[in-house]
């Protein structure tokens, strides 16, 4: 067996308990992907908070993908930035992966082929495993050599950072639940790696401690919530058509229905088409919509560019239909397996002509879940197209959130529908009059009476009663009906979350989504260094007039999003007639999950400046 | 304002079918299309369709896309909830209401312009899924309503009105259907209303994708010496390989032709095809041999009409899925949300 290479000592410097990155550099494809996970819920279960992410290629083998862990006992669920341990399994990404360890920071490596010293840094700490030898002379199939060469680094981290090697087995034993010869070699492995570091190495200074701080929070993925969420909101329609990052709320959804809306006999209480492209996955949620029942597609920019025909049709037409849409770097095909938030501005008024949409807008999985479900009541309800934005980041990695609830006394809103009594009984059905002074019509179900409320449904302009109509000031007067519509919807969408500073202060942040975390992370290290700001984190849109009141009570008001162009800001601009000058961007856009650090260095910088100016 | 009302009053001795609707109930507004349109034809025969099976016009829902013959669900069945979709999109619309509510009738009105250009691909996989319907294609060769450009279904060297040759290849959507696995595929033309009426009711009452296309002139645009698609050619081109009588489930069968010219085909609702061969050899349950059969004529310049392909024992698109009898839209709440005990076994297998 080689010799292991160990430059330095590796049990320098002040131990940090709970509170550090590590990094895992991988090639996908090479299983790295369940190891990995598995190390991040080996801390959960010693009652440590992680933040876990996959930074991962367009690719399916062969090239360079990340997976970082944050472990934080203060709970801090944002991206850190920097990296205190970084396990480099990748020879084609060292040199980079190596650079960006923090000063004072770890290196874990396989050490079978011993490298030359340039390859390594003096600030830091490295320790080599020589996992391929090891798993070379243990096991003869190389897919077995490259599979448990990631549970070998698992048990030689877990020794490392003082994670009990029960706590990992019993997390490989419910991964292979009933596969007890899997399970049993599984814990071999893991054993390798632990022995080795006994053997030959000694826990370093990063340490993980059993505490408290867990509770009862679930571990979850945004998309996987946001389906639950549609079977819970009564979703029975889902057309989609495969893209990153929505592709695994589709597949999600579809586990959940196999679960939950099966009768005893097989038949489904659902259906399940994968369309043959975006349009087509909407034209099948339009006539779903349209004939009564809750139907949902998801996309990602790319598919709601395609889909934009049948938002208008939506819109104008006046049917329930509801897209979940999995935000990925843009424009174009852009960078389809990083984040952003760059969907706003393209979502909140797709289609040609005068349009405008409910936005939904989800800061973790426990309200993907939440606002997957409420999506359905809304779009019964306002007869028209509801978003639910989700990003790359809280949509395709697992997240701490709160456990699931739902209060079974809720009853699904079906909104303003006649019935056949109603007709029967000789109510007036106009589809499109404004019978309750809220611009929001009654509609009927195809089928739904003999001889009373059937009307024939078009995209090009009617009068009250759907006859199709070119007068102007019936045109005009729809068109009215449908602004007092959205002004409806603004009562109905989640109210904002305000977060007042400790101290009374004229500055302002308004903030939205997976940026929730870092932002709030943010505001305690400025508050550290004596900057304090009121917080409002935006859940829907249309804004309610909380957030223009927020927004009139302060001089200046910070808007943090994850886009080039301010998509957030333009649409508070626009909305709320507010004046461009005291709304103060703070973007992140190069496809990373944006950071306490970077926004609190933004936002420090700017208030800074802005002291200077008034000093002068 | 180009909609326009009918009036209500109806004739005292207008027939009634078993349901007690006359003709007129299956009426829609009046249509705007040009005088002698074979659109208008179609719808008419639709009418007729409809109210010989006695079907309650509100069990149907009409959708179409765009173009002049996407215009003729409002000028039919004015009873029936329709939908008026977006240009090429009238199949997933379709195949979305069919998944919402499995009990109501489908039927699918479109044209060459909005089906085998933009909407090709979408009329490709509503076939392909097996979607319970009748899709019917207004076949006329040329755009009417932007004034007679060629459409996808154009000869090639068939001329426009303004004298230019058609260079493309024209796109067969039966040849297409057949292919894609159509259940039911027939060819009429909207000058043959004895042919087209039988063939839209067993389309109404196959189960499975049911495709007509309906060769129907354009007076205005391709009704011109060269064109391929005008009432001269199509009567003098037409080659029909059957007459096909269609006998509702409920109705005692009697069949008029002599045995052996005639085969019948009971369909899975029980209604009997009863099928008067007129081309030797032509059998109407083998996909292949139609195929062969409809391209071997095809390159004469003869249009094949009358019932193609059917299959009676077909399953649909809620077949494959499985789904519950209920149909999906009337499903309630305990049927559909699972409540505060599953979640809580779902949160604990996520800690």
């Amino acid at each position: 067996m080689p010799i292991s290479v160990k430059t330095g000592s590796t049990s320098s410097g002040a131990v940090t308990i709970n509170d550090f990155v590590v990094k895992f550099a991988n090639v996908n494809g090479s299983g790295s992907a369940s190891a990995n996970g598995m190390f991040a819920k080996s801390i959960l279960r010693c009652g440590v908070p992680v933040a876990a992410r996959n930074i991962f290629p367009s690719n399916i083998q062969g090239l360079p993908t990340w997976f970082e862990v944050r472990v934080t006992e203060a709970g801090h669920l944002g991206r850190r930035g920097g990296v205190d341990l970084m396990v480099a399994m990748n020879p084609q990404t060292w040199d980079r992966d190596v650079a960006e360890i923090e000063a004072g920071g770890f290196l874990f490596y396989d050490s079978t082929k011993p490298l030359p010293p340039s390859k390594f840094r003096d600030d830091v700490t490295v320790i080599g495993v020589p996992l391929t030898a090891m798993c070379n002379e243990r096991y003869q199939l190389p897919r077995e050599r490259q599979l448990f060469k990631n549970v070998v680094y698992l048990g030689a981290l877990a020794a490392l950072l003082g994670v009990e090697p029960a706590v990992v087995e019993t997390i490989l034993a419910e991964q292979f639940a009933g596969r007890q010869k899997l399970i049993d070699a599984n814990i071999e492995a893991l054993h390798m790696g632990v022995g080795y570091v006994h053997e030959h190495l000694a826990p370093i200074r990063l340490q993980v401690r059993k505490a408290d701080k867990v509770g009862d929070r679930i571990y979850v993925e945004g998309n996987s919530a946001a389906a639950l969420g549609a079977v819970y909101g009564g979703a029975t329609v889902c057309a989609w058509y495969p893209i990153t990052p929505s592709t695994s709320l589709a597949e999600a959804f579809t586990g959940y229905c196999e679960d939950l809306r099966t009768d005893p006999d097989g038949k489904a209480r659902y259906a399940i088409v994968q369309a043959e492209d975006e349009i087509a996955s909407i034209g099948i949620v339009v006539g779903a919509g349209w004939n009564g029942a809750r139907a949902f597609t998801c996309t990602s920019g790319p598919g709601v560019s395609l889909m934009t025909e049948f938002i208008g049709l939506s819109y104008f037409a006046e049917i329930p239909a509801v897209i979940f849409d999995v935000q990925r770097g843009g424009p174009s095909t852009g960078m389809p397996t990083r984040t952003q938030q760059a969907d706003l501005l393209g979502a909140a008024y797709a289609s040609h002509g005068d349009t405008k949409h409910p936005l939904l807008l989800p800061a973790d999985p426990g309200e993907c879940f939440e606002m997957g479900a409420l999506a359905f009541d809304l779009s019964d309800r306002l007869q028209t197209t509801v978003f639910v934005m989700l990003d790359l980041d809280i949509g395709m990695n697992e997240w701490l959130t709160k456990p699931f609830a739902w209060d079974d006394s809720h009853n699904l809103d079906r909104g303003k529908v006649m019935t056949a009594e109603m007709l029967e009984a000789g109510a007036d059905f106009g589809r499109y009059k404004d019978v309750d002074s809220d611009g929001i019509p009654f509609r009927t179900y195809p089928g739904v009476h003999p001889s009373k409320g059937a009307y024939f449904t078009r995209g090009t302009s009617r009068n009250p009663y759907a006859r199709y109509s070119e007068e102007g000031a019936v045109y005009v007067d729809n068109m009215q009906r449908l602004l007092r519509k959205f002004e409806s919807a603004k009562a109905l969408m989640p109210k904002p979350v305000r977060q007042d500073a400790k101290r009374k202060t004229t500055d302002g942040v308004l903030y939205f989504g997976s940026t929730t975390p870092s932002m709030l992370e943010a505001l305690e290290m400025l508050e550290g260094h004596g900057r304090h700001l009121d917080a409002m984190r935006l859940r829907g849109f249309p804004f309610s007039d909380e957030v223009y009141d927020f927004v009139a009570a302060h001089e200046r008001v910070f808007v943090v999003e994850q886009n080039r162009d301010g998509q957030l800001r333009t649409l508070l601009m626009n909305e709320g007639e507010i004046d461009p000058a005291k709304l103060v961007p703070v973007l992140h856009y190069d496809g990373t999950p944006i950071t306490a650090r970077f926004i609190a260095g933004e936002i420090g910088q700017l208030l800074a400046l802005g002291q200077i100016e008034a000093a002068e | 304002m180009t909609y326009i009302l009918k009036p209500q009053l109806h004739h005292p001795k207008l027939a009634t079918n078993n349901l007690g609707f006359t003709r007129r109930d299956y009426e829609g507004s009046v249509s705007t299309l040009c005088a002698g349109c074979g659109h208008d034809s179609i719808s008419s025969a639709i009418i007729q369709a409809v109210f010989e099976l006695e079907l309650p016009p509100h069990r149907i829902a009409k959708l179409s896309g765009i173009g002049c013959s996407s215009k003729t669900p409002d000028y039919f069945l004015g009873a029936s909830h329709g939908f008026n979709t977006v240009h090429g999109r009238m199949p997933s619309v379709l195949t979305g209401a069919n998944l919402a509510n499995k009990d109501l009738i489908y039927l699918g009105v479109s044209g060459d312009g909005d089906s085998a250009s933009i909407g090709l691909g979408q009329f490709a996989h509503a076939v392909r899924r097996g979607v319970n319907m009748l899709y019917i294609v207004e076949n006329n060769g040329v755009y009417g309503l932007t004034k007679g450009q060629f459409s996808a279904t154009s000869d090639k060297g068939s001329k426009s009105k303004k004298g230019v040759v058609n260079h493309d290849a024209g796109i067969d959507l039966v040849g297409m259907a057949l292919q894609l696995g159509a259940t039911y595929v027939g060819r009429s033309f909207s000058g043959d209303k004895d042919q087209l009426v039988p063939l839209i009711k067993a389309g109404l009452a196959h189960k499975g994708a049911a495709f007509i296309d309906v060769i129907s002139p354009c007076v205005q645009f391709n009704n011109h010496v060269g064109s391929t698609k005008s009432f001269d050619y199509v009567r003098e081109h037409n080659e029909a390989v059957n007459r096909l009588d269609m006998i509702p489930a409920r109705s005692p069968i009697h069949v008029d032709y002599a045995p052996g010219e005639t085969v019948t085909v009971t369909q899975h609702d029980g209604s009997v095809l009863s099928l008067h061969k007129l081309a030797e050899l032509y059998d109407p349950s083998d996909r292949a041999q139609a195929l062969g059969f409809l391209q071997s004529r095809q390159a004469r310049g003869e249009i094949v009409t009358g019932l193609l392909y059917v299959d009676p024992e077909a399953g649909d698109l809620h077949d494959a899925l499985d789904t519950v009898a209920t149909p999906l839209n009337e499903l309630g709440q305990a049927d559909l949300v699972p409540g505060s005990a599953a979640l809580a076994r779902i949160n604990a297998e996520l800690r």
